[in-house]
């Protein structure tokens, strides 16, 4: 059963600790990847499992169809019905969340430690993602109710900019789909489908298994078997097309809101980028770091022009959206996408200053500690690294890269990667020419 | 970022709630909070928790929207903006870099009750972050240029979050409508009127009305030795002077008037699905150790709507259909009266005034057959596991015992409130849902969603890649 298990003892801050963050990998029997940590300082136990199942590995005539099986999946399994599986959870006070993106689709588990507890809560997963019923009658139902929900989120001017942009930005590829499906596609959804998505996509070979938090190792292992000994066999995961550049274009629409949502978008970073390092540290930077980024300062700080401005990366399995966003008032929409694209046109021109880079390094690198202070930011850590197949040195890594990176690498980066004149533009909420 | 949160204090699912079980004694890392008063007033509680190298610093100070008069609403929310604008000796906007610098993160919020400042960073650090936080405490630099640029920023995040968001117009209109006099009649992040026509001597009022060691509590939780953040709290707090401040029983109760009959709104606005809000005035808990009521109708609320198996999802979701989601609410860890919530979003196809009808034929079942062992206990289970989870955060746990101490309780109230909810009754359950579910403490509010227009493309100049 265990193929190999390391250990990663992770040194985060030179000054004053020496942070220890082992964590343990193996296989299960059935394939399944395992990430463990174990911690004993809380009586909780969190698990995560995780498969290659998000929205990018649907169809355009089945979108929709991955995250309504994930959505099903807590609504009738292994012979429960959903009240009984919603009562068994709450009895112990157990916790079910999913994640869901472009890529993956996970579930995760929040529950007391005690055997009692843990074993009952246990038990309702491992059936969730094993032996999941897709009632019919259920189905249907939340089939109406994801409907409404999106012919309610197309009246929202956020909802219109990010679905416009993101077919603008993706076309064809599967990254434009939308994440819960479209009207017309959600109609024509069969139960039959459910079924040969969770077969086809709920497999061991790329299921990962992250577990955190008040079990041993002995335990851990026997959790993990247990969570993937029934998973449906089969070979891991459709394979992405490459992302490729978009067609410029700005798109107005209008909508009653007194602001205007504005997007504007150019396609980013993989993964397992090259240019990882520098792009992330860079868009800290540029609008990615609060107060401390370009964007705030010139479109909040200066000229109160917005509440909310910032720019991110999203890395995915394949190129994941560069984006930035903003509100303002109608009236001086343009004008505050103008001052935006300065901004960017600017930083992708000079790049950063060296203070900037010297004041980036030092927020990411002496502020690491607080994005794994807590065991729920550790699990979802330990997801990313088993998803993506991230080295088990990843936390250090992650520290001695940025550490690294040069203002000439931010520059050349930018310049490369992201074409100013070719992204595509989003306003919503836009004045309508008289 | 110096944002507006309208935080609850729930027990349950995933709102904010701590308390230092009996069960938790063994582990270690979680000593008792300390408490400690300085000669000026100021108040402080350190908690210690060990797991990882870092500290959150929250200073919570006892003025919120509660304290606003007409003319100025949102004055307490705009002051919280300005406070990123510098001091003599702290240029603007360098507040946040020299935190970020430090490898932090700051931010700040403005409750009805209170006004709070937090950064997190390193343990290191923390005398950096007290020394900043300090330094505005008392030496604000206010500018009528910044305040112009500011409040402008501020109007941006009232249509954000309130003009252009449905249902959070309904609730600021609802709120004008269920409350008379009390000022939980008005919207933390005020009226556009009155930012409008606010002027940084408003602010500058605000400030010295208000930002005193004697009206702040400090809350410092994570990996530090509680006498030396006392020493370093001396060391930074200790020198600036008290101001008469009234305490919180000093000031003016307003105590609103009972209502006498229903009161109903209409709102209407772009959207697709109907919404319904209805808000029944309720008890706020004043006396952790005698009060029993508002513990009763935390476990009704839990009743109600704590899981999907709960009543109102079970029944008016997955059994009739008629809604596409319910929930029911209330918070007790108010300064002000309290409010206890039903809300939900019809199915397509039905209405608002089917929903209510339901609604409150749910809420009659629960007075006329009361509520099952068998309910109360899984709302029980549900609670303390959620405050065994929630040990997992320093911030809510600086959140809660900031809350508490701003509204006139105190974070040692934390332990009593678990024990007391454990022994809540169903017979209690169902005293409290026939005293307060009832139509003359009622207020129904009705989204009525307007059709957008066919949606164009503006055209326009399209600008094509050249």
């Amino acid at each position: 059963m265990i193929r190999f298990l390391f250990f990663l003892f992770l040194s985060i801050c030179s000054q004053t600790t020496f942070a220890v963050l082992p964590i343990q990998h193996w296989q299960t029997s059935s394939g399944a990847k395992v990430y463990f940590i174990e911690s004993h300082n809380l009586p909780i136990l969190d698990v995560g499992v995780d498969f290659v199942a998000g929205s990018g590995t649907d169809k355009p005539e089945k979108s929709g169809r991955a995250s309504l099986t994930l959505h099903l999946l807590d609504l009738g399994a292994g012979s429960l019905s959903e009240d009984q599986i919603s009562k068994t959870l709450a009895d112990v006070g157990a916790q079910l969340s999913v994640h869901f993106n472009q890529d993956r689709a996970g579930v995760l588990l929040r529950t007391l430690s005690g055997e009692r507890e843990r074993e009952q809560a246990l038990g309702i997963l491992s059936h969730m993602i094993q032996r999941p019923d897709f009632p019919e009658d259920v189905m249907e139902r939340e089939r109406t109710r994801v409907i409404a929900g999106l012919k309610e989120a197309e009246t929202k001017p956020e909802y219109i900019a990010d679905r416009t942009l993101k077919k603008m930005l993706y076309g064809n590829h599967p990254y434009g789909l939308g994440s819960s499906g479209e009207i017309t596609s959600l109609s024509t959804l069969r139960r039959q489908d459910l079924v040969d998505f969770h077969r086809s996509n709920y497999v061991s070979s790329n299921a990962v298994v992250s577990i955190m938090g008040d079990v041993n190792y002995a335990e851990a292992t026997v959790i993990a078997e247990r969570l993937s000994k029934d998973l449906p066999k089969g070979e891991s995961g459709d394979s992405l097309p490459p992302a490729t550049p978009p067609i410029s274009e700005t798109k107005r629409i209008s909508h009653p809101a007194t602001q205007s949502h504005i997007l504007t978008a150019y396609i980013g970073l993989r993964r397992d980028d090259p240019d990882y390092y520098p792009l992330v540290v860079g868009n800290y930077i540029l609008g990615g770091g609060g107060f401390a980024s370009r964007l705030m300062a010139e479109i909040r700080e200066k000229r109160g022009l917005a509440y909310s401005v910032y720019s991110s990366f999203s890395p995915l399995k394949e190129m994941g959206p560069f984006e930035i966003s903003l509100q303002t008032k109608k009236e001086q929409s343009e004008e505050a996408l103008k001052f935006t694209r300065d901004v960017l046109t600017n930083f992708i021109a000079s790049g950063p200053t060296e203070k900037e880079l010297i004041a980036a390094r030092r927020n990411i690198i002496d502020g690491f500690p607080l994005r794994i202070d807590s065991n729920k930011k550790i699990i979802e850590y330990l997801a990313v690294i088993g998803f993506y197949s991230l080295p088990l040195s990843y936390f250090d890594d992650y520290v001695k890269a940025v550490g690294k990176v040069t203002v000439a690498q931010i520059r050349e980066a930018f310049r490369r990667r992201i074409d100013s004149q070719g992204m595509v533009t989003v306003i919503v909420g836009a004045i309508e020419e008289k | 970022m110096k944002s507006v949160p309208n935080f609850a204090f729930h027990f349950l699912g995933t709102q904010i709630a701590i308390i230092t079980l009996a069960s938790l004694a063994s582990f270690a890392t979680f000593a008792n909070p300390h408490e400690y008063i300085l000669a000026n007033g100021l108040k402080l509680i350190v908690k210690e928790d060990h797991r990882s190298p870092v500290v959150i610093s929250q200073i919570w100070y006892k003025a919120g929207s509660i304290d606003e008069l007409n003319g100025t609403t949102g004055i307490a929310h705009a002051l919280e903006h300005m406070m990123f604008k510098g001091t003599k000796k702290v240029r603007a906007g360098e507040f946040s870099r020299r935190i970020a610098e430090a490898g932090g993160r700051d931010n700040a919020f403005t409750g009805q009750d209170y006004t709070a400042y937090f950064q997190q960073l390193h343990k290191s650090r923390l005398s950096l972050a007290m020394g900043l936080e300090a330094d505005r405490m008392r030496n604000l630099k206010l500018t009528k240029e910044d305040f112009i640029k500011e409040i402008k920023v501020v109007m941006e995040e009232r249509r954000l979050r309130t003009d252009d968001q449905p249902r959070s117009v309904m609730h600021e209109k609802m709120m004008a409508v269920a409350y008379q006099s009390h000022p939980y009649a008005r919207p933390i992040i005020g009226w556009m009127n009155d930012l409008e026509n606010m002027s940084v001597h408003d602010a500058q009022d605000w400030y010295d009305r208000w930002y005193s060691p004697n009206n702040a509590v400090l809350v410092v939780i994570g990996d530090v030795n509680p006498i030396e953040v006392f020493s370093l709290a001396q060391k930074h707090y200790g020198k600036i002077k008290s101001r008469p401040v009234p305490s919180l029983a000093a000031r003016k109760p307003q105590v609103e008037p009972p209502q006498i009959g229903t009161k109903r709104l209409v709102v209407k606005a772009p959207a697709q699905l109907s919404y319904l809000v209805m808000g029944y005035h309720a008890p706020a808990l004043r006396n952790a150790d005698t009060d029993w009521e508002p513990y009763a109708l935390e476990m009704l609320a839990g009743v109600l709507d704590s899981n999907a198996s709960s009543r109102l999802n079970k029944e008016l979701v997955r059994n009739q259909r008629i809604a596409s989601s319910v929930n029911a609410s209330y918070d007790f860890a108010v300064r002000g009266p309290s409010m206890f919530y039903l809300e939900g979003t019809p199915s397509e196809g039905k209405t608002v005034t089917e929903l209510e009808v339901s609604l409150r034929g749910e809420i009659e079942k629960l007075i006329r057959n009361g509520v099952t062992e068998e309910e109360l206990t899984r709302v029980k289970a549900q609670v303390i596991a959620s405050h065994v989870f929630q040990l997992d955060s320093t911030f809510y746990q600086a959140m809660q015992i900031g809350k508490l101490e701003t509204i006139g309780l105190s974070h040692r109230d934390l332990d009593v409130m678990l024990k007391k909810l454990q022994f809540v009754t169903a017979e209690q359950v169902r005293e409290v849902a026939k005293k307060y579910l009832i139509d003359d403490a009622l207020t129904v509010a009705m989204l009525d969603p307007q059709p957008l227009e066919e949606r164009s493309l503006v055209p326009s100049f399209s600008e094509l890649r050249h």
